[in-house]
């Protein structure tokens, strides 16, 4: 066993927090510190210094213009950028569909979507989702019909994550309904501005739009920008889901709101003094902080082995307990709010807020709490319900 | 970063199990539960012979370790916050390396439901000694403890502690004595749910020297014979087959000699202790849970209602893949506490120990629980060795500091500002 990072591994994190440390726009990191919404100039701005620093695409491979780092090295990236409130770099065209491209597409698909990911040109959104083929996904129905040089796009895709951001959207789309579902799928890259494609917004319980539903009708799209074979697609998609694993369970992330749901305990006073001082609050952070460090450590554990073995149902693991804490944080910091937990200031969820006079005993960091414990319910539902993820770890590593 | 044990310590402990599978079966460990000492002196033997006993002991004192000995913590600088200053680097990678074979070995010998009394005389006594003992103990016990030939147990518990480790009332009263003879003390007191007392040729003893009853100073740590005049003991089974004992005091007689560490040092190096032990807990159950991970998993192929095996049922299916992944978890949490004893500062090595036995407390509890209830009618039987298993394992969570216990020194480290 070796339980610490190399040498070479801490210089790797001082150089990363150091750049970290002045090349965040102030504002970026203050709406994320605050747990507003993502504003895509911050995001795509984000992205152009990444990417001008050469850090554009911590998991890719040197000859797409990534870094070429280690896994270890991805991970270390990835938390240093959540502890210093660095706005999301949207995994959808970094993650998701780059990695397929690159194992499958042709060159001519490489060289035309693989810079305009990590030059931050494109945006792209996932199209899986559908009414009716939720957690049973290859039963989906939208169906893309090949005539001449086109696909003809027809159907609906739910639950789309920021797609009214996106001006890309790769789709699993049915091109033949005559096999076995699985069989019949294919992977198809789709511009959001052809005609025929509409987006329309979801409002989450938080009041809030993060996810939509995307709509084609009769949309033409290319045969070029069909990724691989034909009724292929279904093995791509899986080939993504045993991909790229190092942030599945936001380890950073839920660090770095650990830290301030302790920060807040320390701030916030009531009749018997700080919260911290209340055993029962303070022991419910203590249960939630083990849980944490024991999730970094199994993390820790996937990350250096993944270069011998490959990640395998170790991230459903990481990703059921992952999204359990992320969950229990915000439950936590809404009940730093006290009453105050109740108040709903939805035009409090930008930086030009000025809190009004009689407000003033509103604390200046409570507007987004409450509702990120209402659309952290997602967590658990979402990239695979938990349940889905119990399922393959049965599956997978128990053979029942 | 490597959180993968070495090839000779997977091979060690892959023969072992093998080994302990064929000569160390459940319905042998069940005869040597009912045996006076509960464990097998063969298997003693053995684990002397095969070098268990001598891992974590540098080859100076008859151990395996080829480095030199670890200073002495005793003479760390041990300021008033209670962080230590000078642990030199030395020191560190022998703790790391003593964490690293405690954490094989008992997650061995928790796999195996071994008997016998590793945790009291390698892992609490013998690192006792190699970290606080003076040169003469050092010399003249670890070599027997490596050798098989010495046994020590830890009274360290009385009836109104609980796990409170400096809550002592067990006196030991200085006797007058001339000039230039040694200090000498009458010990008087009772301990009890002493491990393996009954099988130990020496009892270590923590006692008052000085202060209040739950003061943290003036605790000390006396090495005492077993058959000492006026040390007597009443024995009593465990829930899961061990001994224990309640251990009582009628002065006895006690010099400087016998000392660990220096006088009213006993509160630090009795928190070194039952950290080591803490985190040898962990590794067992860790052990433990994954054989019980493994005995349920096979039960849930093999048993058949509705004309299939249940673990066709995806009410099961999900349990079994929280006890796995609360297996798991419980594993990266040993090893934290692995980590943890190499960790410099005092209370934060107390800490990430906490953690640890809190995590696995709470997991130990519900993999436990959950084999029992998979195993169906046959999991509440004394047949069956799921339930032997989840009686050490239940005893696991309550030996040292329970859930409770641990999760409030985690919290409380809260309130120190880093």
């Amino acid at each position: 066993m070796d339980l610490s990072f190399t040498e070479r591994e801490m210089e790797f994190r001082d150089e990363i927090r150091k750049f970290l440390s002045s090349n965040i726009p102030p504002s970026a990191s203050k709406r994320v510190s605050m747990g507003f919404a993502i504003d895509p100039v911050d995001v795509l701005e984000w992205q152009r210094i990444l990417h001008a620093k050469g850090w554009g695409a911590s998991s890719w491979p040197k000859e797409y213009g990534g870094t070429g780092w280690s896994t270890t090295e991805q991970h270390i990236f990835e938390e240093e950028c959540a502890n210093a409130n660095a706005p999301l770099q949207p995994p959808f065209g970094l993650k998701m569909v780059a990695p397929v491209i690159m194992a499958f597409g042709n060159q001519h698909q490489k060289n035309h979507y693989l810079p305009k990911i990590i030059q931050g040109q494109d945006w792209w959104c996932q199209g899986y989702s559908e009414p009716g083929s939720g957690s049973d996904l290859a039963s989906l129905k939208t169906q893309a019909k090949r005539v001449g040089q086109h696909y003809i796009v027809n159907g609906q895709k739910t639950w789309t994550t920021l797609a009214q951001h996106a001006n890309m959207i790769f789709c699993l789309v049915r091109t033949n309904t005559e096999v076995r579902q699985q069989e019949g799928i294919s992977f198809l890259l789709i511009d959001m501005k052809s005609p025929g494609v509409s987006v329309r917004p979801i409002i989450m319980l938080d009041g809030e739009h993060e996810i939509n539903e995307v709509w084609f009708d009769n949309v033409e799209v290319p045969v070029e920008n069909l990724v691989g074979e034909e009724n292929k697609g279904w093995t791509y998609a899986k080939y993504l889901l045993g991909h790229e694993r190092t942030n599945i369970a936001q380890i950073g992330k839920s660090k770095r709101e650990l830290n301030r749901l302790i920060r807040l305990a320390k701030l916030q006073r009531g009749p018997n003094g700080r919260l911290i001082d209340d055993q029962r609050f303070r022991d419910q952070i203590a249960c939630l902080e083990i849980e944490l460090n024991a999730l970094e450590i199994t993390n820790l554990r996937v990350i250096s082995s993944q270069d011998k073995k490959g990640v395998g149902p170790q991230a459903s693991l990481l990703k059921i307990k992952g999204a359990e804490i992320q969950q229990q944080l915000t439950e936590l910091q809404m009940q730093i709010l006290g009453p105050y937990s109740a108040a709903h200031l939805k035009e409090a969820l930008t930086l030009d807020w000025v809190v009004p006079s009689g407000l003033s005993s509103y604390p200046d960091f409570a507007p987004a709490l409450s509702g990120a414990y209402f659309n952290y319910r997602k967590t658990t539902i979402y990239g695979g319900s938990n349940e889905i993820q119990r399922n393959i770890i049965s599956k997978m590593m128990l053979d029942l | 970063m490597n959180f993968e044990y070495s090839e000779i310590q997977v091979s060690l402990q892959d023969s072992l199990e093998k080994y302990y599978s064929k000569n160390y079966t459940f319905e042998k460990r069940q005869s040597y539960a009912s045996q006076t000492t509960g464990f097998s002196d063969e298997a003693w033997k053995h684990y002397a012979e095969m070098g268990l006993l001598a891992l974590t002991f540098p080859e100076q004192y008859g151990g395996l370790i080829d480095s030199p000995a670890p200073p002495d913590l005793a003479a760390e600088t041990s300021g008033s916050s209670g962080k230590t200053t000078s642990l030199t680097g030395a020191n560190t990678v022998n703790t790391a390396i003593t964490g690293e074979e405690n954490m094989w070995v008992m997650e061995f010998l928790g796999k195996s439901l071994c008997l016998e009394p590793y945790l009291s005389t390698v892992v609490m006594a013998g690192q006792a000694l190699l970290h606080y003992g003076n040169e003469h103990q050092k010399s003249t016990l670890i070599p027997k403890i490596s050798g098989g030939e010495l046994k020590i147990a830890l009274a360290h518990q009385e009836p109104d502690s609980r796990y409170e480790t400096h809550h002592i009332s067990t006196l030991a009263t200085p006797i007058e004595l001339s000039l230039n003879e040694k200090k000498q003390w009458r010990v008087n007191g009772k301990k009890c749910m002493v491990l393996n007392a009954n099988s130990a040729d020496q009892i270590i003893v923590s006692v008052r020297t000085a202060g209040a009853v739950s003061d943290q100073g003036g605790i000390s740590l006396f090495l005492i014979p077993s058959n000492a005049n006026g040390l007597s003991m009443a024995n009593y089974k465990t829930h899961d087959g061990n001994r224990a004992s309640d251990v009582e005091f009628k002065d006895v007689i006690v010099s400087e000699d016998d000392l660990i560490s220096v006088q009213g040092n006993g509160f630090r190096v009795l928190g070194d202790i039952l950290g080591w032990a803490n985190a040898a807990l962990c590794a067992e159950a860790v052990g433990i849970m994954s054989k019980i991970c493994d005995l349920t998993l096979e039960y849930l192929k093999t048993r058949k209602q509705f004309g299939v095996p249940i673990g066709k049922f995806q009410a099961l299916q999900h349990r079994m893949a929280d006890m796995i992944i609360s297996t798991e978890q419980a594993r990266s949490m040993a090893i934290l506490a692995v980590k943890a004893q190499s960790e410099t500062d005092f209370v934060k090595r107390q800490r990430e120990i906490s953690a640890s036995k809190a995590y696995i407390c709470r997991a130990g509890r519900e993999v436990g629980q959950e084999a029992i209830q998979l195993h169906g009618g046959m999991g509440v039987t004394n047949e069956m060795s799921v339930a032997h298993y989840f009686k050490r394992l239940t005893l696991i969570t309550q030996t040292f500091g329970d859930f409770n216990y641990h999760i409030a020194k985690v919290s409380d480290y809260l309130l120190v500002d880093v």
